[in-house]
């Protein structure tokens, strides 16, 4: 298949798969607390509910919140667009940068934290002061974590690291696993999850993302809960295309091949989905004040790796 | 040195009432507030305002009363933090004005309700006042409003955040958004209705509510109560309070987002609720207990339900003790989180969790014990850090020792009549009753045709919602639903 056809099929795949993962997510989580839970195509009927409702919008704001929601969606789609999930496409590669993939997701979090503040309610703004607290440790963290990862593999193309990984079967690196450990704290930050964030919880004063999304309604706020789906896929799409490449099918691969890294994508993203909710339900949230901490040490791990590599060159 | 008992005189009865001179009332208003005695509850009818009291060493019981026919009365709340808000509540119910009051804003009374003082003079309304809250200055400050509307399904209150960044600097809260009049629908009711009506006051302790209601009534009325109706009583008030107790316990660490908890709490409070069922008809046996004993005896399976249960407790209760002693994670938020002094719990006479877990060791079982728990064997237990986690620790230790008492009532339950006749006559009663957020007290006229003249309903939280406030202070806004559910005041049983 040509690398277009590729990128396009990723591109799609990822957009339609999104609600899937939250919604195993949500059924592990039920099933581990006894209960039947929602079928895991409930996030889909949620969002074609969402559609067709009415969007209200504040008197109070302005273009930016209700232009936010459609930013927030495309550049997080894109973003989880570039990560080779199943297949290495070249079409995109060239802007497949790591850099450029933090790039769209940091300006997503400007976004919503702009449209948090927007309406100037007193939950938006606490939403957005908390999100902003955290993005000061997580961002420079994730760049940290990218230097040890490029310092490894000599790039900061995504589809290059992957494909390194793979083809060389680097033996298990030191500041690989670092680097692995630290990814997975912040995706557990970036996607709001617990002990940083609750997505289900009800209670305005402890949101964070929950928050600042607090006043959208209708296709708006479709639009944020696909968002924050594809941001939860983009994780795990990352996490597994750089640390777990195995099963992706090469460039210019047949359609059979294809198909079989497919069929372990999608077992990569169940076994995600298990883990992240047995995680999550093992834990209880911690205090906001010590979310910094808890991305502090991604940020440890990250320059440990980073260090540990010159350290180890320079021998 | 006057003590209470030189003022009511020589009696008998546990909660005598007697008309004092403006000379005693001021004399009471020193004794409150050197602490001496303890405000048990404060309300109004046209005319007169009473004043329920305790007195500290002697344990002495009383209430006064001060003929307010000029249409005011000395405050008290200059002096006793306790009653500000009764006395405001007393304003807008009654329309009698506290002299010198500090605190003179409405409190029930939003301007919403159909007339003003619906137990004193109606008047018409005059329409919805800005309310002022209390002014917070200095830098930086910021406000945060929440509610009476929240994002999830529970009951309305206003809380009014001012923070300075994340900490909150002042909380208060504006209740009285789920007024019911049920004071002023008890009045004139008769009987049997004046008991549904008290028993829907705060729907979560409706047992308790109706024993208050029902053992006042009694005591207006002299009626002999049959001994197996007072032990099925007792059943129904622990059966209630090992419901919300684990019901508790599992909301406060889902306000941590450990749902774990929630989901394994909520198993076992669904079994209590079904034993309930099974034994008495009702899950939350609502309007089983009534005036002269209760509604419906134990069913044939009740008592072998209830030891099933016991059994299934005992099984499940270590596990979800450890689960909650042994996840690191939640007790880095429940300890040292939201901590209530001690000296303020005893100012405000806590009851409760919330006075148990702050060193105030008072159990109205204990202390004011009405049959059949005086001669049943408990322990009341009693910690001092004051903090979220000995909040639940305190509840974890009542359910043991309400599965205790259910064992001894099961095992000691007489046989016989479970229902007396109430012959009405003109008389007053009073009752104090341990439900599971602490002392509910009921006061009531019986008129002789069998209808209540007047009926006083004080819920515990009325002295737990201000301690709320203190307990907040300095904590963060993010914890104030962790600190707000281990206090979960009724805001129904408040706001009547």
């Amino acid at each position: 298949m040509s690398d277009l056809t590729v990128q396009i099929l990723q591109a799609v795949l990822a957009l339609a798969l999104a609600p899937l993962l939250t919604g195993m997510v949500r059924k592990t989580k039920a099933s581990l607390q006894r209960r039947c839970g929602a079928s895991i195509f409930q996030p889909y009927r949620d969002i074609a509910r969402l559609m067709r409702k009415e969007a209200v919008v504040s008197h109070d704001a302005s273009w930016i919140f209700p232009a936010a929601p459609t930013f927030i969606l495309a550049a997080t789609w894109v973003a989880a667009a570039l990560v080779p999930m199943f297949a290495f496409a070249n079409g995109l590669s060239s802007a497949a940068d790591f850099i450029v993939i933090i790039g769209l997701l940091a300006s997503t979090r400007f976004a919503l934290a702009l449209a948090g503040l927007d309406i100037g309610t007193s939950f938006g703004g606490l939403g957005s002061s908390r999100e902003m607290l955290f993005a000061t440790v997580a961002e420079p963290a994730i760049l940290m974590l990218i230097f040890a990862l490029s310092l490894i593999c000599g790039t900061t193309r995504l589809v290059d690291i992957a494909g390194f990984i793979q083809g060389t079967q680097v033996a298990p690196h030191i500041s690989l696993l670092l680097a692995f450990a630290g990814l997975a704290m912040l995706a557990v930050v970036e996607n709001g999850r617990i002990p940083v964030d609750n997505p289900a919880t009800h209670l305005e004063l402890t949101m964070v993302h929950e928050a600042m999304v607090l006043e959208y309604s209708g296709r708006h706020l479709a639009q944020i809960e696909l968002a924050a789906s594809l941001k939860l896929l983009f994780y795990v799409s990352l996490i597994s295309a750089v640390f777990l490449p195995w099963g992706i099918a090469p460039a210019g691969a047949s359609l059979g091949q294809i198909a079989l890294g497919l069929i372990v994508y999608l077992f990569k993203l169940a076994v995600a989905a298990k883990l992240l909710a047995f995680f999550e339900i093992s834990i209880a949230k911690m205090r906001v004040f010590r979310v910094p901490q808890f991305t502090g040490v991604a940020l440890m791990l990250g320059l440990l790796a980073v260090i540990l590599l010159l350290v180890s060159r320079s021998f | 040195m006057i003590t209470l008992s030189d003022i009511i005189g020589d009696t008998d009865r546990r909660w005598p009432r007697v008309e004092v001179t403006q000379d005693v009332w001021e004399f009471a208003r020193t004794q409150l507030a050197e602490r001496k005695w303890d405000l048990i509850a404060h309300w109004g009818e046209p005319g007169a305002v009473h004043l329920a009291l305790r007195e500290h060493g002697s344990g002495t019981t009383g209430i006064l009363s001060l003929d307010a026919s000029r249409g005011s009365f000395p405050s008290l709340g200059r002096d006793c933090l306790p009653a500000r808000r009764l006395e405001r509540a007393i304003s807008d119910v009654v329309g009698l004005v506290p002299d010198e009051a500090p605190d003179t804003r409405p409190w029930l009374d939003h301007g919403r309700w159909t007339v003003r003082h619906p137990q004193g003079t109606p008047e018409q309304p005059a329409g919805p006042q800005r309310y002022e809250f209390l002014p917070v200055e200095g830098e930086s400050l910021h406000q945060i409003p929440v509610g009476p509307v929240h994002a999830g399904i529970i009951e309305p209150g206003h809380f009014r955040f001012t923070c300075s960044g994340e900490t909150v600097v002042r909380l208060e809260a504006r209740l009285g958004y789920v007024h019911k009049g049920i004071e002023a629908l008890i009045a004139g009711a008769p009987l049997e209705h004046a008991a549904k009506l008290a028993a829907r006051t705060s729907g979560d302790t409706t047992v308790a509510y109706s024993t208050a209601f029902a053992l006042a009534v009694e005591t207006a009325c002299a009626a002999e109560v049959p001994a197996r109706a007072l032990y099925l009583r007792a059943i129904m008030l622990e059966l209630e309070r090992i419901a919300n107790h684990f019901g508790d316990v599992g909301a406060i660490c889902n306000d941590a987002a450990f749902s774990l908890m929630l989901a394994n709490c909520g198993v076992v409070r669904e079994q209590v609720l079904r034993a309930a069922h099974a034994a008495f008809g009702h899950r939350l046996m609502m309007d089983r207990v009534i005036p002269g004993g209760v509604a419906t005896d134990l069913a044939p399976t009740g008592q072998r339900e209830i030891e099933k249960l016991l059994k299934k407790i005992r099984k499940a209760f270590p596990a979800i003790v450890a689960l909650y002693e042994d996840t690191a994670s939640l007790q880095d938020r429940t300890v040292r989180t939201g901590m209530l002094r001690h000296d303020l719990a005893m100012e405000f006479g806590a009851g409760g969790f919330i006075g148990r877990a702050s060193g105030r060791s008072f159990d109205t079982r204990k202390v004011l014990p009405w049959a059949p728990y005086d001669t049943l064997s408990f322990e009341t237990p009693l910690l001092q850090r004051g903090d979220v986690d000995a909040r639940i620790r305190i509840r974890i230790a009542e359910i043991e020792q309400s599965c205790a008492l259910l064992r001894q009532l099961l095992d000691t339950l007489p046989s016989g009549p479970i229902l007396s006749e109430v012959v009405p006559r003109a008389a007053e009663g009073t009752a104090m009753v341990e439900g599971f957020r602490g002392d509910i007290f009921v006061w009531l006229r019986v008129n002789g045709d069998g209808s209540l003249a007047r009926c006083h309903l004080r819920d515990p939280s009325w002295f737990q919602w201000p301690l709320l406030e203190a307990a907040i202070d300095g904590n963060i806004v993010a914890d104030f639903p962790l600190c707000n559910k281990s206090f979960n005041c009724s805001y129904s049983g408040h706001d009547l």
